[in-house]
């Protein structure tokens, strides 16, 4: 028989990352505000 | 929330343009395909959310801060981030990837042990024990011939300088000393394997 050299992927495509994760990316977004002063970004993250 | 079939590219210049809900979009449309890659890579649920979180702050302030430029497709300019984020862990951690041990992968699969068990090594030890009482059994030229080249390791040149023959003497010895050894076997049935 022939051998099989792939490997089966670890991970199924169901996996999702945590809600709380999600959640914090979603906050953080709507708290950045990336401002451009001449060649600089300044990030400001409101509270 | 934005239209689940409103095309990527879109939906990036709405965030940019300042629409919050466009980016929970391209999350929700992308998140298992990110994360299953970074898990397949990581296989430890909390540092792939951790590199997932860090892959999306980076994309938020690229898109934030107007540096992202349209050329390629958002999701593997996405995966392009979440992979150097995990190369830079394994940089960080100077570890080996860990494999878990599940149903469908066993880390035997990829370990093995080449080492003869005992029964091999017995088995060995005697197929050497019998091929040496057979040996014995050679006229004296042959056997001198044969043991000097097999088991003394000696080229068909040294054999000849030693025992005062030409080398086609020596070699036509080996040959008629295989020859015999073969028809032994043969006369006698002896089952020689490992």
């Amino acid at each position: 028989m022939a051998k099989i050299y792939s490997k089966k992927a670890l991970a199924s495509k169901d996996l999702k990352p945590k809600k709380e994760v999600v959640s914090f990316i979603l906050n953080y977004s709507q708290a950045l505000t990336v401002v451009k002063i001449e060649d600089k970004d300044f990030e400001i993250i409101a509270n | 929330m934005a239209d689940l079939h409103t095309p990527d590219a879109l939906l990036v210049k709405n965030y940019v343009e300042g629409n919050e809900n466009a980016l929970a979009t391209l999350i929700k449309r992308h998140e298992s395909k990110i994360y299953g890659f970074i898990y397949s890579k990581i296989a430890d649920r909390d540092i792939s959310n951790d590199i997932f979180q860090d892959t999306f702050i980076k994309v938020i302030k690229t898109l934030k801060g107007n540096s992202y430029n349209e050329e390629g497709k958002f999701l593997p300019w996405v995966m392009r981030i979440s992979h150097n984020l995990i190369v830079d862990h394994f940089r960080k951690t100077k570890k080996m990837p860990m494999y878990r041990e599940t149903e469908e992968f066993s880390i035997f699969s990829i370990m093995s042990d080449d080492s003869l068990t005992i029964e091999g090594k017995m088995i060995v030890d005697q197929v050497e024990l019998d091929l040496k009482k057979l040996i014995e059994e050679l006229p004296e030229d042959q056997k001198e011939v044969l043991v000097m080249r097999m088991y003394q390791d000696m080229s068909f040149k040294e054999i000849s300088e030693i025992t005062g023959v030409s080398i086609n003497t020596a070699l036509g010895r080996m040959r008629y000393a295989l020859m015999n050894l073969r028809k032994i076997i043969e006369k006698h049935q002896i089952i020689l394997t490992n």
